[in-house]
This record gives structure tokens, C-alpha cells and sequence, in this order.
């Protein structure tokens, strides 16, 4: 398992466009992280350039000592996966089950181990049911669900998830968090965009933010959502409750629904 | 009451499938308010705007019964000026790039020039929605080399623009920053000002308890409850079904739990503070 190192890296688009600047981070193997920010921070093309979709135009991405520079896309997405923020970028076949065996097929596994891998990445996302539909005619939830299994069942030791929080419910949310809960006990390395700031309070044990094309800081949710000159300058907000409680002048850095209760009741 | 829109007994069901998504819908949307429309994932909601623009079935095809009526006459009877009247976001916004303009500033301006309205008011009212959802510094970008969340503000000023009589909106801020949400119920919110109608898809209901009056409930298809936004959102096993409870209503719940004598369970933050603090007050005593 290898570490996961971003050096000084930049990213210019064809056109000239500078969306990252100089930017440092640090994943360590086994790592569940999140990235937070505005829009257009430059999430999106960093996490690319984590799986080799983009390569930097400026410094080093490193997964320990494999430089994205001199590895292709391929070669570097059978170690990263990557979910796209729009599952409709990803998806390319006329069956949920299609789509997921897509990427194991191409690795000549066993037909058991491809099996195993297929059906364990639909289970755990809750796909199974829909294996045989079309992924066209499901919602926009549950398309990204596809997409996410697809990702899975590719087994890289590193996934990255684009805005997997989007659009979902309540039960939707609660699928992803059992998904992180069970990659990290599998040892992989997971980064997780995310708006949702209850979300990110709640599965996360450590946050980075992102404005304005750098990195402005790294920190467990308790420090981040209680650091308002970092939030205002990311366009973030406090978790509801961490706002409740503010107003309300309870002090302990709380971030979720247990830790509020628990202040509350102890005044 | 002045009716805009009304659904009778309207069951829709997509092509080769055995299920409605939309089942036996009876809605009367009055002009001027804002609807917003809660429910789980795979609830029909998308379906539900699809079926109010017409888009289920002239464009999805499928099979509909029952009428969809707009300022009393038939949607089917209806043609190109429908979408004059009814704007419509699409969930995805990648969808709603038109893909034949170069900039977001042309991207925004196009239903207008469509529309034939003249160049310096076509110009002002594009500035003015790009100010509004902060997209002014990408007015020369191509609408394609975009992050997903400016995507998303440019697909809803593009239709914001055209100020429609009817805007039906479907999770407008999936991809947004907190931000930039909230900027945009700030934006629906003068909408209305304007006496627009707003129907709109979310998750996020702690913004839909502060700015919407009626709030519609969907699962598996049906409407199953419909009203004042004060009286559903009061209503714990509605919210449970339309997996939409507030986080401040979920923490009010659970402070009830370990007794402390809330008045009631709270729907926005302003509500959880005054219950909280006037409940911690009852305790002391
Ligand atoms: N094009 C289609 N063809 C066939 N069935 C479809 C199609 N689009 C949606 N459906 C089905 O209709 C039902 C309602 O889907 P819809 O997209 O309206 O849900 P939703 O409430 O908008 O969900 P979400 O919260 O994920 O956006 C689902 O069972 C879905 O699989
Ligand atoms: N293909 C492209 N060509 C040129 N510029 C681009 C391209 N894609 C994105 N950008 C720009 O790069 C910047 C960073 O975009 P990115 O997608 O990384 O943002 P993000 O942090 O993921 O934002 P969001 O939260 O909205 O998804 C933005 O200003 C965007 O306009
Ligand atoms: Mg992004
Ligand atoms: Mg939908």
C-alpha cells in the first residue's frame, strides 16, 4: 500500500487556464479523507490528476514511488479509481451489470474472482436489484450508485468519489457511509468530494480544504468547522447543529447530532 | 384563486415498463407561490416535472392518462410558446447546455435571442443573472470547460433569464457549495417577488422549511401528502416517508428523547434555538 503524494503540483487546461496553483497534500495509505470547497476551486482537476486523467503541468503526483508522469492514464487508473462527478461521463452500457463486470473483465481475473468482485461491488451499493436494468432509465442517484460500483468492483488499492453525496436521501447517504466504513476496513485509501457539510462532519477523520485553485488547510471536521475565516474564504458553511449550538453558546467544537445532544443535555 | 397549472387523475408510466412512476396525481398549483417537492430517491419527482412540462411523454414517450391542463387548455394543445411560459431546470445541467454556443455569456442569452428580444435588453437582463449567480468571471469561458458546480449555476441562469410565468426546477443545487445554495433560493426567492411560480425538486429541505409555502410529498409515485409548508413539516412520519427530516429536527427529537421539554420539534435553525434555549430556561426552574 502506498502513500499518496501531490508536490508542487499546477494544472493549466489546453486553453491556458491556470485551475491549480501550486498546491502540497500528503494521503497517507488507509487513509479516508474528504476535499471541501467553492466551486471551481480546482477539486475536480486535482483528484483527476490523482488517477492520471490529467497529469500535472507542474510538479509531481506520486503514488509511492510510481510518478504519474511516466505512467499512462490506464496504467495509473488500475491503481486509483475514479468516480466522475457526472455519472452520465462514465457510463457506457445497456445494463447495470454490464457496466460494472466492464473494468474486472479487462483485468483476465478467474471467472470466480470477476463473479465475486461483480457481485460483492453491486451488493454493497445496493445495485443488486437493478443488475439487469438499464442504467438510463434509473434516477441520477442511483446512476452514481452505478458508477461507484463500477468503480469497486476494479479493486485499486486508492478510489477517489466525485460528489458522491449529490442528489442523494437520507438512505442514499447512509449507503455511502457504510461503503467508507467498509473500504477502510479493507485498507484502501478513499477521497471523498463533498457539499454536504453534515456529511463530511460525520465520516471523515480528516478534511482539506480547497479555494481559489490552492490548498488553504488540512484538519479534522472539529477544526475546520470551527475555523470561520477558513470557511468564509471556501464558500462553506457550519453543519446545521454546529450553527445551533454557536447561537446557542455551547462551547466544544460540536460538528454532529450526538455530540450536540450530549452538550446540550449536560448545561 | 388564480390556478396556473392542474394535474386530474394523471398516471404516467415510461415505455416497456410495468409500474407507474407517477401515479393518480391531482395538483393545482396556484400562480405566485413556490412549491417545494420532497421524496425519496426513485420517488418519481423527475418524472413529476417531466409530466408538468410535457416532456412525459411528448418527449420520453410512454403512456399517460388523466389531464395536464396549463391556464385551463390541455399541455398537448400547446406549442412552441410552452416554452415561453414554463422554464425548466434539468437535474443534470449538463443537459441543459445547448452545445451550439461558444461562451456562457452566448449560453445565457440564447432562449432570449430565440425568444427575438431586442440586443440592449438582452445584454442588461443577461448581466444582471450572471451577477446574481456569481458567474460574471466566466461570462467568456466555453459552457463545456466548466466545473460541475458552475455548470450548474450557468444551466439555471439560462432559464432564470427568460423569467418564465412557470419554473420548474430539478435539484438546482446538487453540485453547489453552501454558498452558492443559498444564494440560490436567494434568487427564487425574488422570483416570487416578481409573482412567479416555482415548483422545486430538493433534498436539502432545512432550506425548504425557511423558503417555500407548500411542500408536495412524493413515494413510490404518489403524492402522499400536499399543503402548507408549516403543516407537513410539522408532521414527523410525513418527513420520515419523504426521507427529508431537517437536522435540526432530528436533534430535536433526540434532546425530547433524553427528556429535555421541548415545545415542539424544530424545522429551521432559528426555531431550534428559541425551543432549545427557552427549553434549557424550563429545565433550570
Ligand atoms: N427514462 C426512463 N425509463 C424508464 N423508467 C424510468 C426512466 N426515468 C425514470 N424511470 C423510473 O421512474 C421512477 C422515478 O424516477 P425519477 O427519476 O422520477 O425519481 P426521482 O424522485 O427524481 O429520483 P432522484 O431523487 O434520484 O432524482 C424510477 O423507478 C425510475 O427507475
Ligand atoms: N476543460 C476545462 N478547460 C478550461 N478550464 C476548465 C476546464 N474544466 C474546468 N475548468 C476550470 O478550472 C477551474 C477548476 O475546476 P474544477 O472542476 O476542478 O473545480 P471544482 O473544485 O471541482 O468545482 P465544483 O465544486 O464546481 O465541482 C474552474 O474555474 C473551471 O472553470
Ligand atoms: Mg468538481
Ligand atoms: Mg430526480
Amino acid at each position: 500500500m502506498r502513500d499518496l503524494i501531490l508536490k508542487d503540483v499546477s494544472f493549466s487546461y489546453p486553453g491556458g487556464f491556470l485551475a491549480v496553483d501550486n498546491i502540497n497534500m500528503e494521503i497517507k495509505a488507509g487513509e479516508n479523507v474528504a476535499i471541501v470547497g467553492q466551486n471551481g476551486a480546482g477539486k475536480t482537476t486535482t483528484v483527476k490528476m490523482m488517477n492520471g486523467l490529467l497529469k500535472p503541468t507542474a510538479g509531481d503526483v506520486l503514488i509511492g514511488d510510481m510518478n504519474t508522469k511516466n505512467y499512462t492514464t490506464a496504467q495509473v487508473s488500475r491503481v486509483v479509481g475514479y468516480v466522475f462527478q457526472n455519472p452520465d461521463d462514465q457510463i457506457f452500457h445497456s445494463t447495470v451489470e454490464g457496466e460494472v463486470r466492464y473494468g474486472p473483465k479487462t483485468m483476465k481475473l478467474s471467472p470466480e474472482e470477476e463473479d465475486r468482485r461483480v457481485n460483492d461491488a453491486l451488493k454493497i451499493t445496493g445495485m443488486d436489484i437493478y443488475k439487469d436494468e438499464n442504467p438510463l432509465n434509473l434516477p441520477l442517484s442511483m446512476r452514481k450508485f452505478v458508477t461507484i460500483a463500477a468503480v469497486i468492483a476494479m479493486g485499486t488499492e486508492i478510489l477517489i468519489f466525485d460528489e458522491p453525496t449529490a442528489g442523494q436521501d437520507i438512505e442514499g447517504n447512509k449507503r455511502l457511509s457504510e461503503i467508507l466504513k467498509v473500504l477502510h476496513e479493507q485498507g484502501k485509501t478513499v477521497i471523498t468530494i463533498s457539499h454536504d457539510m453534515e456529511f463530511v462532519a460525520s465520516n471523515f477523520a480528516r478534511v482539506i480544504v480547497m479555494a481559489k485553485k490552492k490548498v488553504v488547510r488540512f484538519g479534522t471536521p472539529q477544526e475546520i468547522f470551527w475555523d470561520f475565516k477558513s470557511l468564509e474564504h471556501a464558500m462553506l458553511k457550519q453543519p446545521y447543529v454546529s450553527r445551533v449550538c454557536k447561537e446557542l453558546g455551547i462551547e466544544g467544537n460540536i460538528i454532529d447530532i450526538d455530540g450536540a445532544v450530549e452538550a446540550i443535555m449536560s448545561r | 384563486m388564480d390556478i396556473i397549472m392542474e394535474c386530474k387523475n394523471v398516471t404516467y408510466s415510461y415505455p416497456l415498463t410495468k409500474k407507474p412512476a407517477i401515479k393518480e396525481l391531482n395538483l393545482k398549483l396556484e400562480r405566485g407561490k413556490f412549491y417545494g417537492v420532497i421524496g425519496e430517491n426513485g420517488s418519481g419527482k423527475t418524472t413529476l416535472c417531466a409530466v408538468l412540462r410535457g416532456f412525459a411523454p411528448s418527449f420520453y414517450k410512454g403512456e399517460i392518462e388523466g389531464e395536464v391542463l396549463v391556464e385551463g387548455k390541455k399541455i398537448g394543445e400547446y406549442g412552441g410558446e410552452l416554452a415561453k411560459k414554463i422554464g425548466f431546470v434539468f437535474q443534470n445541467p449538463f443537459t441543459q447546455i445547448s452545445g451550439v454556443k461558444d461562451t456562457v455569456f452566448e449560453e445565457v442569452a440564447y432562449g432570449l435571442e430565440n425568444f427575438g428580444v431586442p440586443a440592449g435588453e438582452i445584454e442588461r437582463r443577461v448581466i444582471d443573472v450572471m451577477r446574481m449567480t456569481d458567474i460574471e468571471h466566466l461570462a467568456e469561458k466555453s459552457p463545456f470547460e466548466l466545473s460541475g458546480g458552475q455548470m450548474q449555476r450557468v444551466a439555471l441562469a439560462s432559464v432564470i433569464v427568460l423569467e418564465p410565468d412557470l419554473l420548474i426546477i430539478d435539484e438546482p443545487t446538487s453540485q453547489l457549495d453552501p454558498e452558492g445554495t443559498e444564494s440560490v433560493f436567494a434568487i427564487i426567492q425574488k422570483m416570487k417577488e416578481k409573482h412567479k411560480t416555482i415548483v422545486l425538486v430538493e433534498h436539502k429541505i432545512d432550506l425548504i422549511a425557511e423558503y417555500a409555502d407548500e411542500v408536495l410529498v412524493f413515494k413510490d409515485g404518489a403524492m402522499i401528502a400536499s399543503g402548507d409548508k408549516k403543516e407537513i413539516l410539522s408532521d414527523m412520519s410525513l418527513l420520515e416517508q419523504g426521507a427529508a427530516l431537517p437536522q435540526v429536527a432530528i436533534l430535536g427529537r433526540k434532546l425530547q428523547e433524553k427528556g429535555l421539554p421541548l415545545s415542539t420539534i424544530p424545522v429551521t435553525e432559528k426555531q431550534a434555538v428559541e425551543v432549545i434555549a427557552e427549553a434549557l430556561k424550563e429545565r433550570k426552574r
